[in-house]
């Protein structure tokens, strides 16, 4: 059974580097996940979503969503698109509102991203690269600011930003850079004694070129891993602050028409959470699956 | 041994300073004064100018930064603006309930997922495996708050399965109010720890002891139980550290909606009514419990795995 999967191995081995020879690592990336049906599918949905969250941020559709269309606490039907989630207490429709819980979760994925991405490279690149006492520090800072358990710091934050979407970016932000810097800064260790890296300091490459210009391509791809990871969890962590009142205001997000639904699962009304739940559940498994597919095809360990 | 916990006790040190250092620079000098943020707008100079007095906010910051380490050392936290209650008492009457849901919901996921991951893991590859999981994936891909809603609404509510909500002391009867929560929490933190552990042990099937049992004849099980899940218990170690935050955050929602009077509760109607000193003693607890809940796992590995080093 062992010599079998080993020959298989050897097979594959053999096979993939005839099929990768010349290609680059993203053409070779981009190759193997293009194979990949199921993370197609994903990037598909997320896709799906982000033009979602992008035709209701320009008001093409569902809008206005606090328009009343109905009766209070309508049933879902098929009658009309506004109704197809019924609506909420004042009347309006808990579709548009889904809708629009997209827009919020997708820009605070994307915001939060831009913020924590930038961060984490920084201080990961920093300490791989010098090392010593710049290091020590690094590591420190990342230690401390990660031994605080991630949803204290977030409430910590948003508390003392006060309420509000601003908040919640910037708390998903600060707190969401470690797990990439420690990445990144095991990369910069193996990275900055290698031949190439060499070959551009004898050549009179500074340390901003080394840092910048040689090693941070090759260690790119964690960044677009870490990405799918850090999206998905900013919209979970964005759906529990608004849900314990600590995030958006008077805008329709997921966590807050689960609030909602609290109170009003015991009068049967539970469109407004199924519609929050369903609508998260499909994004967030599609970033789960292609986090997992990216990391397959991007990391050159486990080819 | 001893010295190497006293070695690993003393390393803690600079991490805990560092906690206080960001938590005193969040609260006392980025929230601005947190004055404003309890007393709400219509507050008058005067209710200000005694708060202030009060919490010492009128004291140069270092000296403020001093009587928040003298906090920590001395646990004593002061009171709570909301309750007037001191803080520590608070602790310590919110740690029991906050324990007993916490530590069996732990103990029975790790047992579960462990088991589970060992079980898809012998049978890699078969269709168990697939099915595990995708299951896991979907599992880990519904909102918590979800799995809650949908236990209180329809197992609780409708079914009559367990109690809505609620609280009690004495034993047995304690155990019908954390039942629900601990299934919940079990559930939604099995996706998880159930691909973690797959992972973590495939990683050890392919390596050379394991090759070498089979080659001088090993059945499949023998080299599993007896070899395999001992060398796990290293990644197991370290998921319990990454476990930590989650089980405060279950803590959270978990009590409030289920009424259990935890740490998770208190932290929860602080938030609400901004009550300021709670919400920092809260965050220097957790972040001490999780630099503690590190320094065990440390202190475990070397039970465990021979080759980390007590020097």
């Amino acid at each position: 059974m062992t010599t079998q999967v080993a020959a298989v191995e050897v097979i594959r081995v053999v096979s993939s580097e005839k099929a990768v020879r010349g290609r680059s690592l993203w053409r070779d990336a981009f190759y193997r996940l293009k194979k990949d049906r199921i993370a197609i599918f994903c990037l598909s949905v997320v896709g799906l979503y982000s033009l979602i969250a992008l035709a209701a941020k320009f008001g093409w559709i569902a809008s206005p969503w606090d328009k009343v269309v109905g009766a209070p606490y309508l049933a879902p039907s098929l009658d009309s698109i506004e109704l197809f989630l019924g609506t909420d207490i004042f009347g309006r429709s808990v579709f548009y509102k889904v809708i629009q819980g997209t827009r919020i979760a997708m820009s605070v994925g994307l915001v939060s991203s831009l913020i924590s991405i930038p961060i984490g490279v920084f201080f990961g690149a920093l300490a791989g690269y010098f090392r010593g006492w710049v290091d020590d520090l690094i590591v420190w800072f990342y230690t401390t600011v990660s031994s605080i358990p991630n949803i204290m710091l977030l409430i910590a934050i948003a508390f003392i930003m006060g309420k509000g979407i601003t908040s919640i970016y910037v708390a998903l932000g600060i707190t969401a850079w470690v797990s990439l810097a420690r990445v990144i800064r095991g990369e910069f260790i193996k990275h900055k004694s290698r031949e190439y890296v060499l070959a551009a300091e004898s050549l009179g490459a500074g340390h901003a070129s080394r840092i910048f210009k040689h090693i941070l391509p090759n260690v790119s791809h964690f960044i677009i891993i870490n990405l799918s990871i850090q999206f998905m969890s900013a919209i979970k962590s964005e759906v529990i602050l608004s849900f314990l009142g600590l995030g958006v205001q008077g805008q329709p997000s997921w966590g807050v028409m689960i609030d909602d639904a609290r109170l009003e699962l015991s009068r049967g009304v539970w469109w407004q959470l199924a519609g929050a739940t369903v609508a998260m559940f499909f994004v967030v498994l599609a970033f789960n699956i292609l986090g997992d597919s990216l990391r397959d095809s991007l990391d050159p360990k486990i080819k | 041994m001893l010295p190497y916990i006293f070695r690993k006790l003393l390393s803690t040190i600079p991490t805990l300073f560092g906690v206080a250092l960001i938590v005193f620079i969040l609260f006392n000098m980025v929230g601005g004064d947190p004055t404003y943020q309890m007393l709400g707008r219509h507050a008058n100079a005067k209710q200000v100018e005694e708060l202030r007095h009060e919490y010492g906010f009128d004291q140069p910051k270092y000296i403020q930064f001093g009587q928040y380490l003298k906090q920590i050392i001395t646990f004593d936290y002061g009171r709570s603006y909301a309750t007037k209650q001191p803080i520590n008492q608070m602790i310590k009457d919110g740690i029991g309930p906050s324990l007993s849901l916490m530590i069996p919901s732990f103990f029975i996921t790790t047992l579960l997922a462990v088991s589970l991951g060992l079980l898809v893991a012998y049978f890699r590859g078969k269709w168990i495996d697939k099915l595990v999981v995708i299951l896991s994936v979907f599992g880990m891909s519904v909102s918590m708050l979800a799995y809650i809603l949908f236990g209180q609404y329809f197992l609780a509510y409708k079914l009559g399965w367990f109690p809505i909500s609620g609280y009690e002391t004495a034993w047995p009867d304690r155990l019908q109010y954390l039942l629900m929560p601990m299934i919940i929490f079990v559930v939604v933190s099995l996706g998880y720890d159930v691909r973690f552990y797959r992972t973590a042990i495939l990683e050890e099937t392919s390596q050379d002891y394991v090759r070498t049992a089979r080659a001088k004849g090993l059945t499949e099980s023998r080299i599993f139980f007896k070899h395999v899940l001992k060398n796990s218990m290293i990644p197991i170690l370290t998921n319990i550290v990454i476990e930590i935050p989650l089980l405060i955050l279950g803590a959270f929602l978990l009590e409030s909606f289920f009424g259990i009077p935890g740490l998770g509760s208190i932290t929860i109607d602080a938030v609400h009514n901004s009550d300021f000193p709670v919400i920092k003693a809260m965050t220097t607890l957790d972040a001490i419990l999780f630099i503690l809940g590190n320094l065990a796992t440390d202190i475990m590995y070397t039970l465990v795995d021979p080759r980390v080093s007590l020097k």
